[in-house]
């Protein structure tokens, strides 16, 4: 065996590879979500009709969306925890929005609305009214989706100013 | 237990746990392949490989395709062909593949009866091959249901209406092979089982099978001479390469496959990027309609010649006639009387009955795709009776042949 | 080494007969072959296809086509003739008789000047299906402009107006639309009989879109009163680029009733510019891997080449001492 006849197997075998990799990151391409799924990746919710501690679930990306307009109560609630971050202001109302899926696994918490509090059947988890967790096992609080305000809508799924500072400060991670 | 020593290498721990040397010597390194072959001896390797492009290529459509008589045309028109990164690839190459890997096929079947590869001893290589072509024919037409076009519907309606057996009127037949009394949903979805599931399934084992024939009688050469394997291989074996009729699979034989496979893809891929539409025909890209049968129905190319021994006879003699061209060729090894393992043309008589055999099955597939009108019936009809005509008079040329 | 290059050149014969028998001579026997008139609108197909008790009022009918087209038009006046034709052909318009109105937006640019007259003049004879009118054009869904537009300097002034003010830069899909989209939906292009899909949401809490549902119940009636008065509905064109060659969509834009005798569909008008803006949208929904194939074709063809010329170095590698 010559070593020319084990270079030009190396070689091929070598260039070989090299179109594998190339079918490898088409494969990887097909098997992206279809540009139709992330069209419809915005969903845009109205806030004008939202009544004071009264939850509202839409829905963006197939994940339950809550929202809670605050009572005066419970901005004060709010600003004594230092949980006004959590907050979206609109016009003079306060919002809560969040991903209404629990941090710990993902279950969808159930509101109490005379207690303002969220409670997680799968595993005890608890929020307050700004979703920010108050009882273990969640490792924080319900995460904020992306939104841009406009005007009294929200839409979901465009990264606004507003939104944009929660990420930087930490309020939210990125969903 | 067997005693297991401590491994020094990977190579020796996979040896001691499945054989791994003596599974190299088997299938590679001692698979001895003569020496005198041309590059129709590496059909079989393109065909595998054709069989993998087709199975990957299949793997990422089966991801959106949906086998819903609603959905199923959307989803392969639109969803896959406009949405999915790189779907319209894949379609492409699985169309483009279905259509090539018959081409190979029937490359590879002629070679075998022009070199006489299915004589004495290699009876089972030619049974094992013709079964795997009608498991493709079978794999084929089922993926040809799928896009759920008009020539899917019509080929799924007029192909199921043969099992009623004309006269006999077996009605109840063809409404269980359907699961509805026309092609409808329960069909769509159970040749759907069988086009990705059923099928490949049984297309690996009767591969494995055909490998399996052939390591005992081991491959044909171009003269058809009886090899002495064992001592070939000593004297490969001793480094006489020159002196040795025989090379091993791996690397010698396999690097002229591969360089056969290269020139090969060239012609698959001008094909895939442009002109895939000899493979996709216009007629399905309508919408499968109950109501309308599109005015000019027809198979793919490879049914073409079993479909025109069909068509020119009344509906009885033409269903006997198409039973009997589907089985025939699988007596081949019995039906040649003459012992001589040789090429076609060193066999007198037998050189003329295979190249009209051919011309004959060229002839049967363009009348096949031809309107049934005038001329074209009356040529197509001739090409039938002859196809009869050359099988009734194979066992008396071969009988009469000259032993060499 | 040249007995394979001999038996390759045998495969590789069979293997063009083979595919020549079974697709251009095939397809050559199995299509109809008509003649183009590369859109120019004068009734010569016409008069050749008629049945003999027509031809005399055909021949008639396009010679006076041609005798208006010699006139010259006056686009303001023409305007003013013009309001009668928009009490119809407006944004919105309802279905009259089968069909809505379409838009004229662009007719100036994507209809032939002799056709908008013919048109104009007898819209059955113009669109060449005459045929379903055997009492008189006035039960044609437009014959009543007869009754508002009928001197032939009216006819004139009306087309100078549209080919001067109804003629601006046009968009493939704006062509598909208007000239095409009345009768014939492209689910592809999200397009049905009455325009863009519109954008609905479900209701969150039953799952149910009624927007969606009172959208769709209109699209079916407007489909079922299409089909009441064409004979059939109209297929959908989404992909028609490729179930149809496209010298059968060229001669059938131009003449429908060259290809299929005694069709319902209207000869459209198209002019050049027309057609191909109509195609180019055809080729978007119905083609739309293309560009992604001129893009990827040229780098695989490349790799295989060299992967072939490697392989051939190694199989001269291996195979140099065997002989």
């Amino acid at each position: 065996m010559s070593s020319r006849r084990d270079f030009m197997g190396m070689a091929l075998g070598g260039f070989t590879a090299l179109g594998g990799i190339g079918a490898l990151m088409a494969m990887k391409k097909t098997w992206d979500p279809l540009p139709s799924v992330k069209a419809a990746g915005f969903t845009t919710i109205d806030l004008k009709d939202a009544q004071e501690n009264v939850l509202v679930t839409e829905k963006w990306r197939g994940k339950p969306i809550f929202v809670l307009k605050q009572s005066k109560e419970m901005v004060e609630k709010a600003k004594k925890a230092k949980e006004m971050d959590r907050l979206i202001k609109i016009e003079d109302a306060h919002y809560m929005v969040a991903v209404g899926l629990c941090t710990h696994l993902g279950c969808i918490p159930g509101y109490d609305a005379a207690n303002e509090s969220f409670l997680c059947a799968c595993h005890g988890g608890m929020y307050d009214g700004t979703a920010m967790v108050t009882k273990a096992p969640p490792p924080r609080g319900l995460d904020v989706p992306p939104f841009k305000i406009d005007g009294t809508k929200l839409v979901l799924g465009e990264q606004g100013p507003e939104y944009k500072k929660m990420l930087a400060d930490g309020t939210t991670l990125p969903v | 237990m067997a005693h297991f020593e401590k491994a020094n290498s990977l190579n020796e721990w996979l040896d001691q746990r499945i054989g791994l040397n003596t599974l190299k010597k088997v299938m590679q390194s001692e698979y001895w392949i003569p020496k005198d072959i041309n590059f129709l001896w590496a059909m079989g390797m393109v065909l595998a490989a054709t069989f993998g492009i087709l199975l990957v290529s299949g793997i990422f459509l089966l991801m959106y395709y949906n086998p819903s008589t609603d959905l199923a045309f959307d989803s392969v028109n639109y969803t896959i062909m406009t949405e999915v990164g790189y779907g319209w690839l894949w379609r492409h190459i699985h169309g483009v593949g279905a259509s090539l890997v018959f081409l190979i096929i029937y490359i590879h079947m002629f070679t075998g009866i022009y070199y006489g590869s299915y004589k004495k001893g290699r009876e089972l290589i030619w049974i094992s091959g013709m079964l795997l072509f009608v498991l493709f024919s079978a794999e084929a037409f089922s993926g040809y249901m799928l896009p759920w076009g008009q020539m899917s519907y019509w080929a799924g309606m007029v192909i199921t209406n043969l099992f009623s057996g004309g006269s006999l009127h077996a009605d109840g037949l063809v409404e269980w092979i359907r699961g509805d009394y026309v092609p409808a949903q329960a069909y769509l979805s159970r040749f759907f089982m069988l086009h990705v599931l059923l099928m490949p399934l049984a297309i690996i084992g009767a591969i494995v099978f055909h490998f399996g024939t052939l390591r005992l009688p081991h491959v044909n050469n171009q003269e058809g001479k009886e090899v002495d394997f064992e001592e070939s291989a000593r004297l490969w074996k001793e480094g006489k390469r020159a002196e040795s009729e025989v090379i091993p699979f791996s690397p010698v034989f396999l690097s002229k496959d591969v360089f056969v496979m290269g020139v090969y893809f060239i012609m698959f891929f001008y094909l895939v990027f442009y002109h895939f539409e000899f493979a996709m025909d216009p007629v399905n890209f309508d919408p499968a309609n109950g109501l309308s049968t599109p005015t000019h129905i027809y198979p793919e190319w490879y049914f073409l010649w079993s479909y025109e021994i069909l068509r020119p006879f009344p509906t009885d003699p033409g269903l006997i006639a198409f039973a009997f061209a589907q089985v025939i060729f699988f007596t081949l090894p019995f039906l040649d009387r003459s012992p001589n393992v040789a090429p076609a043309n060193k066999r007198g008589a037998f050189h003329i009955w295979f190249w009209a055999m051919l011309a004959d099955m060229l002839v049967l597939t363009f009348m096949g795709k031809l309107p049934p009108q005038g001329i074209w019936s009356t040529i197509g009809l001739v090409a039938a009776i002859t196809f009869f005509v050359l099988w009734i008079a194979l066992p008396i040329i071969t009988k009469l042949e000259k032993k060499l | 080494m040249n007995k394979e290059l001999k038996i390759l050149g045998i495969v590789a014969a069979f293997t063009l007969v083979l595919y020549w028998g079974v697709e251009p001579f095939a397809h050559s026997q199995m299509h109809k072959h008509v003649e183009g008139h590369n859109f120019v609108y004068d009734g010569t197909a016409d008069i050749e296809e008629a049945s003999k008790d027509k031809k005399e009022a055909k021949k008639k009918f396009w010679s006076e086509v041609k005798e208006i087209a010699k006139l010259k038009g006056d686009a303001t006046a023409g305007e003013a003739t013009f309001g009668m034709c928009a009490g119809c052909h407006m944004d919105g318009a309802a279905n009259m008789g089968g069909v809505t109105p379409p838009s004229l937006e662009h007719a100036g640019a994507i209809y032939d000047k002799n056709f908008l007259i013919a048109l104009i003049k007898d819209p059955a004879m113009a669109t060449n299906v005459d045929h379903k009118y055997p009492n008189g054009t006035m039960t044609h869904p437009m014959g009543s402009i007869s009754s508002m537009v009928s001197a032939p300097q009216d006819i004139a002034n009306v087309v100078a107006y549209l080919k001067a003010k109804k003629a601006g830069e046009v968009t493939s899909k704006e062509a598909f639309k208007e000239a095409c989209g009345r009768c014939h939906a492209n689910r592809y292009g999200k397009l049905t009989q009455l325009g863009e899909i519109p954008k609905t949401k479900s209701n969150i809490k039953t799952g149910q879109d009624v927007d969606k549902i009172k959208y769709d119940q209109k699209v079916a009636e407007e489909q079922n009163a299409l089909a009441d008065y064409l004979g059939k509905l109209p297929p959908d064109l989404s992909i028609i680029y490729r179930a149809r060659s496209e010298h059968f969509l060229e001669t059938f834009i131009e003449n429908p009733q060259a290809q299929l005798k005694g069709t319902a569909m209207p000869r459209t008008g198209l002019n050049e510019e027309g057609y191909e803006k109509v195609m180019e949208y055809l080729a978007q929904t119905g083609d739309p891997s293309a560009p992604a194939r001129a893009m990827a074709g040229p780098w695989v063809l490349g790799f295989f080449f060299l992967f072939t010329i490697l392989a051939y170095l190694w199989k001269q590698s291996q195979w140099r001492d065997l002989h």
